[in-house]
């Protein structure tokens, strides 16, 4: 049989039950539709935070001191062995891949500017932050080193600090506030820099002077965290081997031996941000290819239910000279036609829900032709896996009984 | 002598019903040649419809030879049997088994449609052509549930002339029909056999087989009588004294 024929028999067959073909197809079409909108969810959500660590700096290295051990018992990250000064100045000195580094301390602050007050993180650190977290300064300007070296009551604040004390918009640079009731003196305010890969307000936050907080808020004399940028993202290994010469020279640990440190790097942060969403994705797509799949398995379940209920058609198309392999096509046909009609149906509906999705919830959405491709040649893939077997069971019937089949 | 179209000889069929095996045909040699218009009689059970289905290449023998217009049909598999049937033989059921819900001439279309070397004009054309032949050109477009019991028999009987068959099979293909309509469609079977067209009918009652020209009777599985009609019954003679029905009397 010629397959224009052939085409214009199965519509025919499948318009003649259309509440039938149509319930079928909305199987594939939600299939479809919910595979493309999970898809463009995960690959929305992996994009954006691509985006946002490379925003952080992607040559970015924290060292942090190692959790100590007592009897078996692993203790709180930093919790015996300390990160000093000395340890600091002797990475500046020797580590030529090191470019901008600080020593980070950080304390959590009541802040008081007149009737107003929150509370916020409150970091001290060297001006080279600025460099090394890609920070600008809106107003003011950053402090300088001599006012760590003095340890002079200055800070820089972010946004949503400068919000809630003095008003969107304000200049807060000159004002004073109180931080755990010391006075500090604004003298600039950073960019808006928006949240970050986990949801975290990065303009929430107040930046001193490394000795000023470690001084006169903390009153310790250790160092929690070093913060460090690469020359270049391809010097971060680099880096951290340097480090980490120099790290365990200085604590006294053979080469062989666990070191008490930890470096961190951005790489790997944003590797493991990417590796999450990715198994999302991946997670997502394969509940929404389940649906597509018991839709699959509705158009099997209505195809057997079509070759029972044409026993006697297909007998009459054998004995004017069908073969099997016309009846398979036959049948074929129209479960490939279900399941391509219903995945064009639902690759539009896909579209529409991953739009409505982005406007309503504002996630960030991005639809991609491979996955436009990748559910409708699914969907088609379907069509032939569950249409197979009806068709086959249709194609095998002997002509005798079919023409007796009542 | 006339051109052989159908010949059998020594042919068996046994069915096989889990231990028990039906012997259906015991051995029946016949045959039957070019024009021949034959009725092949006998009670139910006697094996007439199992020899219909071999002649129609819808079965193959368990034994015995079957040669349809200088085919060995016994060696064909299902797709050899299947083009057979499209070529050389047309179907005319007791039940008409037309396609519903399909036009008069995409039914009459059908076989057609399963012979690749045929384009769609030309497939109309001969549609229309076995349509008219049957009296029925001008309800060409007409769904069987719109036509009459006659009407579709007499499509299904253009849809088995259409492919230019060697042969037309009919089983009881007045069976479902009155007295008046049976004599029609018998008068169409003796219009296509005039043309010299080959038909064998299937049936059980002797004034049906009386309008043929060869009456062979079956009896469990084998030829009983074998004879030629002296004076066949002349259908389109006699239709003209029976007095159609109007609709006052059918109520």
């Amino acid at each position: 049989m010629k397959l224009r024929n052939q085409l214009k028999a199965a519509l025919r067959s499948l318009a003649k039950n259309k509440m039938r073909t149509f319930l079928t197809m909305l199987g594939i079409i939600i299939g479809v539709a919910s595979v493309i909108a999970m898809l463009a969810i995960g690959q929305g959500s992996k994009e954006s935070i691509q985006k946002q660590i490379a925003n952080l700096g992607t040559n970015l290295l924290t060292v942090f001191p190692s959790a100590s051990m007592t009897g078996g018992v692993r203790m709180e990250a930093g919790s015996s062995v300390k990160l000093t000064m000395d340890d600091y100045k002797a990475l500046t000195s020797r580590c030529p891949a090191v470019m901008y580094s600080t020593p980070t301390v950080r304390t959590s602050g009541q802040l008081i500017a007149g009737s107003q007050n929150w509370r916020t993180t409150v970091w001290g650190v060297y001006p080279d932050y600025f460099n090394i977290r890609n920070l600008d300064v809106d107003k003011g300007a950053v402090f300088t080193l001599n006012d760590d070296r003095a340890a002079n009551k200055v800070c820089v604040i972010g946004q949503t600090v400068n919000k809630y004390l003095f008003g969107e918009g304000q200049d807060p640079t000159g004002r004073m506030i109180r931080i755990n009731k010391i006075p500090f003196q604004v003298v600039g305010l950073i960019a808006t820099k928006g949240q970050n890969a986990w949801g975290q307000d990065q303009d929430d936050i107040v930046i001193a002077p490394f000795n000023t907080v470690q001084v006169r808020m903390l009153t310790i004399a250790y160092i929690q965290s070093i913060m460090i940028s690469a020359t270049s993202e391809k010097m971060i290994p680099e880096a951290t081997d340097e480090i980490t010469q120099v790290l365990k020279e200085r604590h006294r640990l053979g080469p062989s031996e666990d070191p008490d440190f930890s470096i961190r790097s951005q790489a790997d942060i944003a590797s493991t941000a990417t590796a999450t969403s990715s198994i999302l994705t991946a997670l997502l797509a394969s509940i929404a290819s389940i649906s597509l799949l018991v839709g699959g398995i509705g158009i099997m379940n209505i195809m057997l239910v079509s070759v029972t209920e044409r026993t006697r058609e297909i007998g009459i198309r054998m004995g004017v000279g069908a073969r099997g392999r016309d009846v398979l096509l036959q049948f074929l046909i129209e479960a490939l036609m279900i399941s391509l009609i219903g995945g064009l149906l639902g690759v539009g509906l896909g579209i529409l829900a991953s739009g409505i999705i982005a406007s309503l919830m504002s996630w960030p959405v991005t639809i991609t032709l491979q996955s436009i491709i990748l559910s409708f040649l699914f969907s088609t893939a379907i069509g032939i896996f569950f249409g197979w077997y009806p068709a086959r069971k249709a194609a095998s019937l002997n002509p005798i009984d079919a023409l007796r089949y009542e | 002598m006339k051109e052989t179209i159908i010949s059998v000889k020594h042919l068996v069929k046994i069915y096989k019903m889990g231990d028990l095996e039906v012997h259906a045909l015991r051995g029946i040699s016949l045959e039957i040649h070019k024009s021949d218009f034959v009725a092949i009689m006998g009670k139910s059970g006697s094996g007439k419809s199992t020899f219909m289905n071999i002649a129609g290449c819808l079965d193959v023998p368990t034994k015995g030879e079957y040669l349809l217009d200088g085919v060995d049909v016994g060696k064909l598999n299902k797709d050899q049997l299947a083009h057979l049937r499209n070529k050389k033989i047309g179907f005319v059921f007791q039940s008409f088994n037309l396609l519903s819900r399909t036009s008069a001439l995409e039914n009459v279309e059908l076989p057609l449609m399963y012979n690749s070397k045929i384009t769609s004009k030309e497939m109309r054309e001969r549609s229309l052509n076995a349509l008219e032949s049957v009296g029925l050109a001008d309800r060409f477009h007409h769904l069987p549930s719109q036509l009459s019991g006659g009407e579709q028999q007499r499509v299904a009987i253009a849809r088995a002339l259409v492919n230019d068959p060697v042969v037309i099979l009919a089983d009881e293909p007045t069976g479902n029909l009155d007295t008046r309509t049976s004599v029609e469609v018998m008068g169409i079977f003796q219009q296509l056999n005039t043309r010299g067209i080959t038909v064998i009918i299937v049936t059980h009652e002797p004034d049906i087989a009386a309008y043929t020209n060869r009456n062979v009777t079956f009896r469990d599985g084998r030829i009983l009588k074998d004879f030629n009609v002296e004076k066949p019954r002349n259908a389109a003679a006699e239709l003209l004294t029976i007095p159609v029905l109007t609709e006052e009397e059918t109520i």
